[in-house]
């Protein structure tokens, strides 16, 4: 049997051995997924897009702390949308021809004029209240996505090695914050221990009372920062780096150019100061792009710089192979996919106008195609590394 | 391998020098104990291995530090991660990651270890300390000792010669702590590693160790175990009972007291030594009636009715996590309750009728000074000015009243809780694992207390997993297991029948069932 199996069927059996993707290429798809979603409020586009994401988290999330946080996500979506749809309904959502209902209108003193609660209620306005509530869902449900496909701390060990320091300060930050709750609950327990028999309501009792619970917790924090950082450094934290001084100093200096063509460009922005210099008679360059092209450079480099002769490794580095490169793309696909149609003749269905005139919302193909497209990567990538895809012997 | 020449450290804003002039050297592949009374340096002598003290708690250290034969005094901790691996008192409050895998791979992840090599030395340190299982798990899912045995591996992925730890097993349940200890043994006899360790409770430990360090000040000592503890002020139960009985070589292990006390055990069994009458209670104490503890649907206590009669000190006894502190606390009234009825002296439960000692005692204490929380206490309770002051003097005498609660020790800052807790003279006290933390001058000092609370007849309840303690201190033992009552009895038949609960006086003389050293003398005197 084995000896028969096909190069390219073993390929594609490779390819699909469960491992965790990459956490940038999950990031940058949900990136894609909310610049399409910002870019409409077309309900079928929204409602595709949505459930596109939804499917691929339910078949590529692992069985971590952070997988499970998708629900929370989709609960706030939920409740944003039902705000949006409340809000209309509350402050006046009489716009319109097609009234549905009219609730019973509450009067408001003259100097609010313009506002009005309750009242008559059409087809109209709960529409556009609900086209946005979905614009808004949708893009909150993509940043659940990929928090829960990717968490934020895989996220943070993919930073460059010069910015180490700073991401495994933040990933403690995020331990330390359970840890800070725990303690507070511990706390405000055993308060309630040493309650006096007669409480009284003064200013002072309650200075004391609040007290009784900050002072233990606080003294609680800072111990368990000193434990902490004392146990780090006796585990090598911040060991002196191999960079040598000429790259420290040429990494400062990169940072500083970086910096200031930065500043400028977005001074630039704001006053349009920097003049655009042509070249022959049909370019035109703007020295604020040129300007931005070379912060970003100097940036890069910078970075590069500083995370040289560092001799620090990573354990089992996350790789970029082509289940990732499918991913990115398929999450760029409806971006292209809505500028295209945008610039089209199609541009109108991107907006289904509500008023004056109602619309009904169309799918323009190049759309439903890409949305198609933004879901592929729950069939292509590797299924994820769960406790039920893993060796038990 | 270790050589300390002429350390002295003084904190700041100390009279006197927590070690003074200490020489002294640990050859390597030993496991070696460093004992002494709580305060007299332990910790700091640790630290000084690690060159965490200075550098992390100031003051001024002076002498040398030799590792190998070179000099480390003036080296980052940092820079020694690869030669001293350090687990510090709660392994938990050192975690850097969350799960354990990418633990045992940061202090490699520092050190710059080739990825490759990296996957392979977290597989075999997976294996040696048997936690393959517990790979993926989030740290903080993890059981005490499961957490102290990842805390050992994440240092040892580093190769350490000389591994540090301090108190290992302290907050340990004893079979967890027997894990621990096999452990370090294991590491030390197939590895050949130097082990360090501080721990004040010494029955768990003196039989694995290699030598002894004896650490109280000025006064460090350092020499085989039999030796040392021949000298030791503070000594497990074991070696107390071989130096009052003269036995020499003075037995480490329950095999070799089985050995010495063979005789006597043997004219024993013939005619029964005469052993302390059981105290009678002297009425109804602490009812709980079918209580339920639920922490969203995990059950903790699982209809458990506790029956804790006054003039009695009932134990509680079990592994950790098994809803021990959840009832203590369901009981108060301040802990949630699902379902139960608590009476006290044949009434319901009024406020005030029942005080609880927490197991982090200093929770409660949040003032600049002793004389302010007992200041704060007289209010809280209506009781003229100095009278909480007064049962603290009766509880532990010549606590300075202008320290600074935290600054107290263990021992003095269970007594000022328990002060303040007394103020409103409860029926029944409850305490959630006091001993931890206590040296044995502490623990007896505790027993002291709660006997006199128990024939003032008061009503004591005490959660807690020293044995020694328990055989000491209470009359009635009460055994929970996963939320239920398993079992519950006096504390004599208890104590015998149960192989981890049995003191070391109950295993030298089992099937005699006596306990205590203290039995074991009065015993002798009968005769």
């Amino acid at each position: 049997m084995s000896a028969s199996v096909s190069a390219v069927q073993s390929g594609w059996v490779r390819h699909r051995l469960p491992r965790s993707l990459h956490p940038v290429a999950w990031w940058l798809w949900a990136l894609g997924i909310m610049a399409t979603a910002s870019l409409t409020t077309n309900p079928l586009i929204e409602g595709l897009l949505l459930a596109g994401t939804t499917f691929v988290v339910v078949s590529r999330r692992d069985d971590g702390p952070w997988a499970r946080s998708f629900r929370l996500y989709a609960a706030l979506a939920a409740a944003v949308f039902v705000l949006r749809i409340a809000y209309r309904l509350l402050f006046g959502g009489g716009d319109g021809d097609h009234v549905l209902f009219t609730l019973p209108q509450i009067p408001l003193p003259d100097i609010v004029a313009g506002v009005r609660l309750l009242g008559p209620v059409s087809l109209e306005s709960l529409l556009s209240g609900a086209y946005d509530g979905l614009r808004l869902a949708t893009i909150i449900v993509a940043v659940g996505a990929a928090n829960s496909l990717a968490s934020p701390r895989r996220l943070l060990r993919s930073l460059p090695a010069a910015l180490y320091e700073i991401g495994t300060v933040l990933v403690v930050a995020v331990t330390v914050f359970p840890q800070l709750a725990e303690s507070s609950m511990r706390v405000g327990r055993a308060r309630r221990l040493r309650i006096p028999s007669t409480p009284s309501r003064s200013w002072r009792a309650r200075a004391r009372f609040v007290r009784g619970l900050v002072v233990p917790v606080l003294a609680d924090s800072l111990d368990s920062a000193i434990s902490l950082a004392a146990s780090m450094d006796a585990r090598g934290f911040g060991r002196a780096d191999g960079g040598s001084r000429r790259h420290r100093i040429l990494a400062a200096i990169t940072a500083f150019v970086s910096l200031v063509c930065l500043m400028l460009f977005a001074y630039d922005l704001v006053a349009g100061i920097l003049p655009a210099l042509r070249l022959g008679s049909l370019v035109t360059l703007h020295l604020r792009d040129l300007l931005v092209v070379l912060g970003l450079v100097a940036a890069f480099v910078s970075v590069r710089l500083s995370g040289h002769g560092v001799r620090r490794s990573r354990y089992r580095p996350d790789s970029w192979r082509l289940p990732e490169l499918l991913t990115v793309a398929c999450g760029l696909a409806p971006v292209a996919a809505i500028i295209g149609v945008g610039a089209g003749p199609e541009a109108a269905a991107l907006y289904p106008t509500v008023l004056p005139a109602l619309d009904i919302p169309s799918l323009p193909v190049a759309m439903l195609l890409a949305t198609l497209v933004a879901l592929l990567p729950a069939v292509l990538t590797p299924p994820a590394l769960t406790s039920a895809t893993e060796v038990t012997a | 391998m270790i050589e300390l020449q002429h350390l002295s450290v003084t904190y700041a804003d100390a009279a006197r020098p927590v070690l003074d002039d200490v020489s002294l050297r640990i050859r390597e592949g030993d496991l070696a104990l460093v004992a002494g009374p709580t305060g007299g340096g332990k910790s700091t002598l640790l630290g000084c291995l690690t060159n965490l003290v200075p550098r992390f708690t100031g003051g001024r250290r002076t002498g040398k530090v030799l590792l190998d034969g070179s000099d480390i005094t003036m080296t980052a901790p940092r820079d020694l991660a690869d030669r001293i691996g350090y687990v510090g008192q709660n392994p938990l409050g050192g975690f850097v990651t969350d799960t354990v895998e990418s633990e045992l791979a940061f202090g490699m992840e520092q050190l710059g270890v080739d990825p490759n090599r990296m996957r392979v030395r977290v597989e075999e340190v997976l294996d040696l300390l048997g936690i393959t299982d517990l790979r993926r798990r989030a740290l903080r899912t993890l059981s005490g000792g499961q957490q102290q045995r990842v805390a050992i591996a994440s240092v040892l992925t580093a190769r350490p010669q000389v591994l540090v730890l301090d108190e290992p097993t302290s907050a340990l349940d004893p079979v967890a702590a027997e894990d621990v200890m096999s452990l370090l043994r294991r590491l030390v006899h197939d590895l050949g590693l130097t082990v360090v360790m501080a721990e004040h409770r010494m029955e768990r430990v003196v039989e694995f160790c290699d030598s002894v360090v004896l650490v109280n000040g000025s006064a460090v000592l350092a020499g085989a175990p039999g030796d040392m503890l021949a000298v030791s002020p503070l000594a497990p139960p074991l070696v107390e009972l071989g130096r009052r009985s003269g036995w020499s070589p003075l037995p480490l292990t329950i095999r070799d007291g089985r050995r010495a006390a063979a005789a006597e055990r043997e004219a024993w069994r013939e005619d029964p030594p005469l052993l302390p009458v059981p105290r009678t209670a002297v009425g109804d104490g602490l009812v709980a009636d079918g209580i339920v503890v639920m922490y969203g649907s995990v059950v903790a206590v699982r209809a458990v009715t506790l029956d804790a009669r006054a003039g009695h000190v009932t134990a509680l006894v079990g592994r950790n996590g098994c809803g021990k502190s959840s009832l203590l606390w369901a009981c108060h009234g301040a802990g949630s309750r699902k379902a139960g009825t608590v009476t006290v002296a044949g009434h319901p439960s009024r406020p005030g009728d029942i005080a609880l000692v927490p197991q982090t005692a200093s929770d409660l204490l949040y003032l600049a000074s002793v004389a302010e929380e007992l200041d704060v206490a007289d209010a809280d309770a209506d009781l003229p000015a100095g009278s909480t002051g007064a049962i603290l003097d009766a509880l532990v005498a010549g606590i300075d009243r202008a320290q600074h609660p935290r600054d107290l020790s263990e021992g003095q800052k269970l007594a000022l809780v328990l002060a303040v807790q007394l103020a409103r003279s409860p029926e029944v006290i409850l305490l959630d694992e006091p001993t931890r933390g206590l040296d044995y001058g502490g623990k007896a000092a505790l027993t002291r207390i709660l006997r006199t609370l128990a024939d003032a007849g008061r009503t004591v309840v005490v959660a807690t997993h020293d044995a020694e303690f328990v055989a000491a201190t209470c009359d009635q033992v009460v055994v929970m297991a996963e939320g239920e009552l398993v079992d519950s009895g006096p504390a004599r038949d208890i104590i015998t029948g149960s192989a981890m609960l049995a003191t070391q006086c109950a295993r030298v003389y089992a099937p005699v069932e006596v306990l205590t050293v203290a039995e074991v003398l009065g015993a002798r005197a009968a005769r």
